[in-house]
């Protein structure tokens, strides 16, 4: 187990008063609550936030984490000292409403927490954790990365949940299952599949649902727009100017593009219904970048000499140059 | 594992929502959902005209309503604010869609 900066977690010195304690924690969850931030981390922040707040507002916690501190650096190895608790009374006073933590969180708290706090906490945590539980909906929300690929074609993808659960002696436990999913065809970034079934059994004895945000994997080529695909097409620059068919790449499978002639770089193409497919399919927007092979070879010097003293190009002309 | 993979459905317009779908997911009682359309979080298909218990959603509405009952929770802002804070990330998912058009980065 390592042990947990909590100063840290919310960049706070040792010595920080209560005020600037809930100062910095309420700016710090703004900033990474997982339904604002698009930080890659933020719903792992978000916990470690809330779990440095829950010590560290409360007098009882902050004094004897800050006893066992004073010796410990973040993410060092850590046991609890056998004398542990000695001396300290935890009241374990709930936490106001409102402010702080849900249910899902406080389940979700750190081996480190449950190693320090986990004896006195238990108690009303797991009767907190029930009571939020026969309140709380059994859905469960995921997000899952797919290919752009698997929504262009659809593609059954296992994926592997965990979900954090507290056992009956009140424990915070990581369960994990897998799943056989079918995506299906024409999904889109942002949306939710629902696994009707395949949440948790509710109070009523009839199961939640499963909810899966999707996300791409952002791809090399192609960027995506709700159903829309861009593509940055290299073209020659004799290709541009004489125009003509070149090959490109699509989700689908090679096309050819006729390029007019004359094209400049930055041209935007667009190819009906290339896009993502859907009732009516996306478009795949194509913008061109004219490439200059390497004048790396005699043969390709003299070849752009040529061009050099045959066209006698200014490209600076509006530049009054 | 189970062997045939399970079938999803995409939570878009083709699916209808009622209002105990949505207290159901959120936890919350009905008179929390009107208020939400009262502000204009959500808004049935519908029309707000209608009685609540006549009140269709599209499939989106169940993640803007838990969208905005973690924000009152875990951030402390009214309807009101949240209610702003949607429509700005809103404008920041259109800002960052034009920008990934344009071959930005996000």
């Amino acid at each position: 187990m390592k042990f947990k900066d909590y100063y840290q977690t919310l960049g706070i010195e040792r010595g920080a008063g209560d005020d600037e304690i809930k100062r910095a924690y309420r700016k710090l969850a703004r900033k990474f609550h997982p339904d604002v931030s698009k930080e890659p981390q933020a719903e792992e922040r978000f916990k470690e936030l809330g779990e440095a707040y829950e010590v560290l507002k409360d007098p009882e916690k902050r004094a004897a984490y800050d006893r066992l501190g004073a010796s410990y650096r973040a993410g060092q190895d850590f046991q609890p000292p056998p004398d542990w608790g000695q001396g300290f009374e935890f009241s374990g006073a709930a936490p106001q409403g409102g402010q702080g933590m849900n249910a899902e969180e406080a389940a979700a708290f750190s081996d480190f927490f449950e190693s320090l706090f986990g004896g006195s906490e238990r108690g009303r945590r797991s009767s907190r954790a029930t009571a939020a539980r026969s309140a709380r909906p059994a859905d469960h929300h995921a997000r899952i990365v797919i290919d752009l690929d698997d929504a262009y074609h659809g593609a059954e993808r296992s994926i592997t949940l965990q979900s954090p659960q507290v056992d009956a002696a009140g424990h915070a436990v990581v369960q994990e299952r897998n799943l056989n999913v079918k995506i299906p065809r024409g999904v889109r970034e942002g949306q939710r599949l629902r696994l009707a079934g395949q949440g948790a059994p509710g109070p009523d004895g009839r199961s939640g649902d499963l909810y899966l945000e999707i996300q791409f994997k952002p791809h090399p080529w192609y960027r995506v727009v709700d159903k829309d695909l861009y593509l940055t097409l290299p073209v020659a620059p004799w290709e541009a100017a004489l125009g003509g068919a070149v090959t490109a790449p699509t989700p689908g499978g090679k096309v050819d593009v006729n390029i007019p002639a004359g094209s400049q770089g930055g041209r935007k193409l667009r190819l009906k219904g290339r896009g993502l497919p859907a009732a009516e399919p996306g478009d795949l927007y194509i913008e061109l970048k004219v490439v200059l092979p390497p004048a790396d070879s005699p043969k390709a010097v003299e070849a752009y000499k040529r061009l050099a003293t045959e066209l006698r190009f200014n490209p600076r002309l509006q530049l009054g140059v | 594992m189970q062997t045939h993979a399970l079938t999803c459905t995409t939570m878009d317009e083709g699916v209808l929502l009622d209002l105990r779908d949505l207290t159901r997911a959120c936890a919350q009682p009905e008179t929390w959902v009107m208020e939400l359309v009262q502000v204009g979080i959500l808004e049935p298909l519908s029309g707000p005209a209608h009685k609540p218990g006549d009140w269709r959603f599209a499939g989106q509405a169940l993640f803007t309503a838990r969208k905005v009952q973690h924000l009152q929770q875990d951030l402390g802002v009214n309807l009101e604010g949240a209610a702003l804070a949607l429509e700005l990330m809103q404008q920041l998912d259109a800002l960052r869609a034009r920008l990934a058009r344009a071959g930005g980065f996000d």
